[in-house]
């Protein structure tokens, strides 16, 4: 068992990296969510359009064939080689950021209609609308599923081992190898995922309750 | 009271198959107050919310202060008006819901700076020096960092008559304003629009269904019925000697609902 600390700092290695997938993916996940969630409300056919086709093509392909395609046949173009961390993380995003956009089109909607109509009457621009009243509403109601969306893409950076980027599934696989020894990498792993989970379930519900402040009693 | 502020020309209006507004015409002079009165489904509201530019109109024409709503000129023709051209026209034009609609995320001052800071780039210090005296005179003085949902349905109202007059409209529009309130707390809004129709020249229309309130408050009565008018006068013409059987007999109804008229 003496080594066992240093298979430990591997793993400990591998969740800095999932770590790191999780958060750029995350943020890759919400601007391409608002992207193409306001893009399916848009007022521009083409825009709508090409909102649909992304989403309905990210939500409808596995994440494991988008990760290969984007890690092995995006070089073979030419145009872009990118670095396994890259690939991941712009597989990951565009992936739960397909989801994401039907969560932002959803809460949008769910705005009522009398709120877009007092904008217009104290003559308030689109843009404006959208910015100042119809966004911070919609806000608190995509939050709870935005959480869900971010543990769902923690989880599935998993993937990420198969082209061979060191996370911490990939290094719980190299010490199990190396030791034979299952339960113990294992283990290890499941704590770390659930401890990871549990961090962003905390951090959003304390965002929910910072911006659902004062809209008690309107929903 | 020389030049029409709103002129409405053969208005048509339909919903799918559903002709709510039939080839309407009235004008509306400056600074006068007007009472919309008549059976649900007569198209009063819809008259308030095409003013609004929350509806599209089917026919017909309107101008509001010398200007087309709904018609731009564009190289020497007369098109359709284009989201610019109503962003514009709207600067004239407030309005009072039903519900309210506030703003329910911005506290009762928010909901009354947010528009002229906005829309007329006031400073954020003047917008509420202004939105103070408005809330000063609605009877709120005290309400200013409150929340909408910390409010009696009363009171929102005044706070959203407060959040119209904000802009300075020219024109003022309230539709049925009182309907969605409890029976104890529709004087208190009712007392505020009475004030400002005394003490303003704004012009001012007003749907409802209060007829005493209408009575008082109007220097011209509107009887809808079918998306037309069937008679219009003085107040005082149209509540104690009105001519048309269907005037007589929906006042008949409202009396004998226990309203004074």
């Amino acid at each position: 068992m003496g080594d066992w600390s240093g298979y430990l700092t591997l793993i400990f290695q591998g969740a800095w990296t999932t770590i790191q997938l999780t958060l750029m993916g995350s943020a890759l996940a919400l601007v391409m969510a608002f992207l193409a969630g306001l893009g399916r409300l848009s007022r521009h056919a083409v825009l709508r359009w090409l909102a649909t086709v992304y989403i309905e093509f990210f939500r409808g392909t596995s994440i494991f064939v988008q990760l290969f395609w984007i890690y092995f046949v995006l070089p073979m173009t030419g145009l872009w080689a990118p670095t396994p961390m890259q690939a991941g993380v712009l597989a990951l995003g565009l992936n739960v950021g397909a989801y994401g956009a039907e969560v932002v089109r959803g809460a949008i909607l769910a705005v009522p209609r009398d709120q877009t109509e007092a904008c217009i009457a104290v003559n308030l621009t689109r843009f404006q609308r959208m910015r100042h009243v119809i966004l911070p509403q919609a806000l608190p109601l995509m939050l709870p599923t935005f959480g869900n969306n971010a543990i769902e893409l923690l989880k599935a950076t998993a993937v990420v081992s198969l082209i061979s980027l060191a996370d911490m599934t990939f290094q719980a696989q190299i010490v199990r190898s190396q030791t034979g020894n299952t339960l113990l990498p294992f283990i290890t792993i499941l704590v770390l995922y659930f401890a990871m989970s549990s961090a962003i379930s905390f951090g959003m519900r304390r965002l929910e309750r910072r911006v659902t402040r004062g809209l008690d009693g309107v929903r | 009271m020389d030049q029409p502020i709103i002129r409405i020309q053969n208005l048509r209006k339909s919903f799918g198959t559903l002709t709510v507004i039939d080839g309407l015409d009235f004008d509306v002079m400056k600074g006068e107050k007007l009472a919309l009165i008549g059976p649900s489904g007569s198209g009063k509201t819809t008259i308030l919310r095409i003013l609004m530019t929350l509806e599209d109109i089917s026919g017909g024409r309107i101008e509001v202060c010398g200007e087309p709503l709904y018609h731009m000129t564009r190289n020497g023709a007369e098109v359709s008006a284009d989201e610019a051209h109503l962003h514009r026209m709207r600067r004239h034009i407030g309005m009072v819901f039903q519900h309210f609609n506030l703003f329910p995320h911005k506290s009762v001052l928010q909901n009354i700076t947010m528009a002229p800071i906005l829309t007329k780039g006031e400073k954020r210090p003047d917008a509420e020096r202004r939105a103070r005296e408005l809330l000063d005179m609605v009877g709120l003085a005290d309400k200013a960092d409150y929340m909408p949902s910390q409010l009696s349905g009363g009171q929102k109202q005044r706070v959203a008559i407060a959040r119209a007059l904000a802009l300075q409209p020219q024109i003022m529009l309230f539709d049925e304003v009182t309907s969605a309130l409890d029976p104890e707390l529709v004087e208190e809004v009712l007392e505020v629009m009475q004030r400002l129709a005394r003490e303003t020249d704004m012009t001012m229309l007003l749907v409802t269904h209060e007829m005493g309130f209408a009575h008082d408050f109007a220097d011209r009565v509107l009887f809808f019925d079918k998306g037309r008018i069937v008679e219009q006068g003085p107040p005082d013409q149209i509540f104690t000697a009105p001519q048309e059987d269907r005037t007589k007999s929906f006042l008949r109804k409202i009396i004998a609902a226990g309203q004074r008229v």
